[in-house]
């Protein structure tokens, strides 16, 4: 654990981007290339579920809640319908927008938590007062209602998610930006006359990724989860569409007799969130500096 | 004025404010949202006639914003004002006694619940820094990443089956009522409070381990290790004092969430918290009670992260005593 | 003791516990030597084992709401009807087992003057729980409640067609209405007209939960629970078994489930039909399942386009597999509709002919009669309507192919459904919890002036006979009425009846009850007072 002698950096700055990713792909520890196989299978599944999938996502293939065979390996669920099927189509449809909502809640409030740590001022405390009263105000019951005053589609169910999310990221983003905005090295770019824009990509961006791409991942989930929740609910993504959440609200009640259906739809959001994070981890890890 | 202070009670201010902002955005959801209490409580059964008497009683036909004032004027008077539902007749059922045991069934959940969770996330996630990349570190991440993958509520159907199921160690349902004593609150109370901490602690350890590591490539860390000062005390003593801003934020985030965001939890157990109090008064649109829920959540949320901000402030002598 | 004997002695408990059928009982019987009346006695016997005294019964309900009242004119589910009323209350009359209506608090009720008069009389020496004794002047009380400009009642229409209602001394009531109704005493067993004590002002007092019912009110949370015990001088000497009663609002099927597998509640409220095989696996538990009164139904405007014309409305009635639907969505549990809003098991039901099943060259040839080749539709459904409406909607719209029609099916949101999609859009779903008597049923759905008349269908044949019939007091004239007007609903009216809808509960096995009444789920909302604990 020593510190890096200072010409070997000036070296790896001067590789070409596919040799140092190639580079530091074949340094990834087990763990994150598990990972990332994990997100490429999904990947895999998500954009081609219409070829992979051996039955219509809402086709009725057989009776219900039949056990798996070599027909129908994951069995029915509980109108008949083909859960390996099911399982795939909801890759695509549960990342999808999963994804989709976690980026913009970042782009929302990832920049306007780094813009305010850094103007402080009215603008910090105009927007933060608003955080303030959006984030004072549970999500589920919250999303609850806009969705039942708007409507439950895909998009209403994305953008007020992500608004309603964006809030919780802002938060974490100020707070760590904070820290950064007082070192001296921020101090003297703001000296140097730089502008604003360098001063958030180049000086406090860099700082407080760390923590942010930790939290992207745990945002991730926790996306997914409270898409779950409002399936769960009865208000997030409508039937017939599938969906791992619903999916396992649907067959909720099977759990009781010792039955493992619903855990495979759960599974797949674990093992999902599981590699996403190997990944972030691994990250973390060498974005911190740290040479082990 | 000594700066901690002046912070405390500006903050304060501004949390007044958050919460007339609060008020009224649930104000307006509630007034956009199709229906209103009486349609909401006949349901199939309303008749234009039976609706008008309902709304006439509840002072429902007057315009919203006459409402508003008037209600806003009994809260700044202490006064939360009357359910909808209790309304007629002699008996009125007043907001502040029908919240009352759904926010003690609520903070004591959140309480057993965090009296556990806070300090074993932070001595997980401190040991984890400590002990990074080794086998422990990477059993904990790899359990509470689990524990945070699955959906809260397939967690506490699990740990239903397999305690009160099938062990029968605890009831399925964590029904209690104001009658229930504090040993058998508490024996209720185990399951949902398991799922909760099992839920927030994954959050509160990673985001403790992050924070230190991060620290780790810091100058004054290293120059610390290259003075030979043992592992732990470079952890104890130099990284956490400084990782507390972040980890004071996300504690105060899952705090929080204990109050705010355990509404499926609730129902699950069919534990008589104030979520369910909330997700019940907005489908038959009792205004008061949904917005004295809201105030009280926003409340919360102020006071904690005031607690956070503080918790930041007074750790980081730059910001104690700024330039 | 033989085996045979043995075996008997075991099946004899088991049909105790209601878990082998009778005719599984009586092959056991005839093989043991015993002749086939014996056998039938020793079921009857065994499975309706002698009432016991004693026991907490809990319930665990899927209803019961925050928001719930004391106050009769707003009870609105399960919850409040079973809890305030079939456990705290009566009414003047209640309907039996068999569907007929008997007196409860009355002693006796008689029609006078073409059924336009009604006289009941009291029981005599009934009282609150708090000693008063049950007066006329309370009756009159109670009915006052739900009348008047200002009443917010459920029962408020159902009470217009009455006049005048007098106290005549202390135990007889006189009711007087604006036209002969023959069925008015079904309409006094309706779960919001309990009779409540008067106070000195007039009124009815609601508030105080002091009422006649078989068990004592000591705490309602509402949203949460409600617990009764006991009431010591309840009037009938062979009603109200158990020691103590607790309701539980628990809306999340899987911890309903649960608490009954472990015994934490003896009453399942709306079981789980996709887990039901796995639930019955249970050796504690037994399934309760009754046909009731309820019915699944899309109804179409029938003075909009295109259904407007009675071919159209036909062609459309066969143009869905209710078979198919009862099985996929209903898992079975109920019986199809035959597009009559009248169920099987209520007086003077008739099955109308030609019955509607799915029939795709019906259908087209109907379409071409009115000038048509295929039809297309919007149908607005959501589960808020029926649990299982989008589901059945979509099952139709794969059906209704196969006959040139396109249902267009559009999911409303759930949320304010009552309100904004039923009797606004042309062609919803809908549900009717149905009614004890083809009267009430008709006079709240189908009636020309009805205020949810939601076909809008005004057939002026079908009213002419809804007012005759109502008069009639000849049972064979009055059945003939009633079947003529409901096969004029069948073939003329917008009603497409999907399935008649079980109550599927479920129990332990400990649980002993006589034959059940299918007016309301829970053995007409009087579970606590009728059933008992066997052990």
């Amino acid at each position: 654990m020593t510190s890096q002698p200072a010409d070997l950096r000036v070296i790896r700055a001067r590789r070409s981007f596919s040799e140092n990713a190639w580079r530091t792909l074949k340094t990834a520890p087990f763990t994150a290339w598990l990972g990332m196989i994990i997100i490429l299978v999904y990947a895999i599944a998500a954009l081609f579920a219409p070829w992979i999938a051996p039955f219509g996502e809402s086709e009725i293939v057989g009776k219900q809640y039949l056990p798996p065979s070599a027909e129908f390996w994951f069995g029915t669920d509980q109108i008949g319908r083909d859960m390996f099927s099911r399982v795939i189509y909801g890759a695509r449809n549960t990342i999808g927008i999963a994804l989709a909502t976690t980026l913009l809640s970042f782009i929302i409030g990832g920049t306007l938590g780094v813009l305010t740590a850094l103007k402080r001022g009215w603008l910090d405390q105009t927007i933060s007062r608003i955080v303030d009263a959006f984030l004072a105000i549970p999500v589920l019951i919250f999303a609850l209602m806009l969705l039942a005053v708007f409507g439950k589609s895909v998009l209403l169910l994305i953008l007020i998610l992500a608004l309603l999310d964006s809030t919780r990221v802002f938060r974490l983003a100020r707070a760590t930006a904070l820290n950064v905005v007082v070192m001296d090295y921020v101090e003297s770019a703001r000296l140097r006359g730089e502008g604003t824009g360098w001063i958030i990509f180049k000086e406090i961006l860099p700082n407080i990724l760390p923590p942010m791409i930790t939290e992207f991942g745990l945002r991730f989930c926790f996306v997914f989860l409270t898409i779950s929740a409002l399936s769960f609910l009865g208000v997030g993504i409508q039937p017939p569409t599938a969906d791992w959440g619903s999916m396992v609200a649907e067959s909720k009640t099977l759990i009781t007799f010792g039955r493992a259906q619903p855990l495979i739809p759960a599974a797949c959001i674990a093992i999902l969130t599981v590699g996403v994070n190997f990944v972030v981890d691994w990250f973390l890890h060498k974005t911190s500096g740290l040479r082990e | 004025m000594h700066p901690v202070l002046r912070t405390v009670l500006q903050r304060l201010g501004l949390g007044l404010l958050t919460l007339f902002i609060v008020s009224i955005v649930i104000f307006m959801s509630l007034e956009l949202l199709p229906g209103g209490f009486a349609e909401a409580i006949l349901g199939q059964g309303a008749t234009p006639e039976t609706v008008a008497a309902f709304n006439k009683e509840i002072g429902l036909d007057r315009p919203a914003y006459v409402r508003y004032v008037e209600w806003i004027a009994g809260v700044v008077r202490g006064d939360f004002g009357s359910s909808y539902a209790g309304l007629g007749g002699s008996i009125k059922r007043s907001v502040t006694e029908m919240i009352a045991p759904r926010l003690y069934n609520t903070f004591f959940l959140a309480i057993v619940t965090a009296i556990f969770a806070v300090p074993l996330s932070l001595f997980l996630g401190v040991m984890a820094a400590l002990y990074r990349n080794s086998f422990y570190d990477r059993t904990v991440n790899a359990v509470t990443l689990t524990t945070i993958a699955a959906p809260e509520f397939f967690i506490a159907y699990i740990l239903m089956f397999i305690f009160a199921v099938k062990l029968r160690w605890f009831y399925p349902t964590s029904t209690v009522s104001e009658s229930t004593g504090f040993v058998e609150h508490l024996y209720r109370a185990a399951l949902p409070a398991i799922t909760l901490t099992l839920v927030i602690v994954a959050h509160m350890m990673r985001m403790t381990r992050a924070a230190i590591i991060n620290l780790l490539a810091s100058p004054y860390i290293e120059m610390a290790q290259l003075k030979g000062i043992p592992n732990r005390e470079v952890i104890m003593k130099h990284a956490l004092p400084n990782a507390w801003a972040p980890i004071a934020t996300v504690i105060a985030f899952n705090l929080a969430y204990l109050v705010v965001g355990v509404v499926v939890v609730e129902v699950v157990f069919v534990y008589p918290g104030i979520g369910q109090l909330m997700v019940d008064s907005v489908s038959s649109r009792d205004m008061p009670v949904v917005q004295a829920c809201a105030l009280i959540f926003a409340a919360t949320y102020i006071l904690l992260n005031l607690s956070a901000d503080i918790v930041s402030i007074i750790t980081n002598p730059r910001l104690l005593h700024p330039k | 003791m033989t085996e045979t004997e043995q075996k008997l002695k075991q099946a004899a408990k088991l049909a105790g516990r209601g878990k082998i059928s009778r005719r599984e009982f009586t092959q056991l019987a005839l093989a043991s030597g015993l002749t086939l009346a014996a056998a039938n006695t020793m079921f009857t016997t065994a499975a309706r084992a002698e009432p016991k005294k004693g026991g907490t019964f809990k319930l665990g309900l899927a209803h019961g709401s925050t928001t719930d009242s004391m106050d009769p004119g707003l009870y609105y589910d399960q919850f409040t009807g079973t809890a305030l009323w079939g456990t705290l209350a009566n009414s003047l009359t209640e309907i039996d087992a068999a569907g007929n209506v008997v007196p409860d608090l009355a002693e006796s009720f008689e029609p006078a003057d073409g059924a336009k008069k009604w006289v009941f009389k009291l029981r005599k020496g009934v009282t609150f729980h708090n000693g008063k004794p049950v007066t006329a002047d309370d009756v009159v009380a109670s009915f006052m409640h739900h009348r008047g400009a200002d009443s917010k009642s459920a029962a408020k229409s159902l009470l217009d067609p009455v006049t005048s209602i007098k106290a005549d001394g202390a135990e007889t009531v006189i009711f007087e209405l604006t036209s002969g109704n023959a069925d008015f005493p079904y309409i006094a067993s309706d779960y919001h007209i309990p009779i409540l004590p008067r106070k000195d002002d007039g009124t009815a007092d609601w508030e105080s939960g002091n009422r006649t019912g078989p068990y004592v009110l000591e705490k309602f949370e509402p949203g949460v629970s409600c617990t009764f015990n006991k009431n010591p001088n309840y009037f009938k000497s062979d009603k109200g078994w158990f020691d103590r009663v607790e309701f539980l609002a628990i809306k999340d099927v899987t911890a309903r489930t649960n608490a009954l597998n472990t015994g934490e509640t003896q009453y399942l409220h709306r079981a789980d039909l996709k887990t039901l095989d796995l639930l019955k696996q249970n050796p504690n538990v037994a399934i309760f399942e009754k046909t009731g009164y309820g019915h699944y139904i899309y109804v179409m405007n029938v003075t909009a386009k295109p259904f407007d014309n009675q071919d159209v409305r036909n062609a459309i009635k066969y143009s869905l597999d209710r078979e198919e639907i009862l099985a996929k969505v209903f898992s079975g549990y109920g019986s199809v509709g035959n597009d009559n809003p009248i169920a099987p098991t209520v007086k003077f039901a008739v099955d109308p002919q030609p019955r509607h099943v799915y029939d795709p060259e019906m259908a087209k040839s109907l379409l071409k009669k009115a000038g048509l080749e295929s039809l297309s539709f919007d149908l607005s459904v959501s589960d808020a309507a029926f649990t299982g409406a989008v589901d059945a909607a979509l099952l139709w719209k794969e059906k209704a192919k196969a006959c040139n029609i396109d249902v267009n099916v559009i999911r409303e949101p759930d949320d304010g459904y009552w309100d904004n999609v039923w009797l606004k859009k042309p062609f919803v779903a809908s549900y009717w919890a149905g009614r004890p008597t083809c009267d009430w049923m008709f006079t709240t759905a189908y009636a020309a002036d009805a205020a949810w008349n939601d076909t809008f269908w005004k057939n002026p044949r079908f009213n002419e006979l809804l007012v005759a019939a109502r008069a009639e007091t000849d049972e064979a004239k009055r059945a003939a009425m009633y079947a003529e007007m409901q096969q004029l609903v069948h073939t003329d009216g917008g009603l497409v009846n999907v399935v008649f809808n079980n109550f599927v509960d479920a129990h332990a096995a400990n649980l002993g009850h006589g034959e059940t009444a299918a007016n309301w789920p829970m053995d007409g909302m009087k579970i606590t007072e009728r059933w008992w604990f066997t052990s």
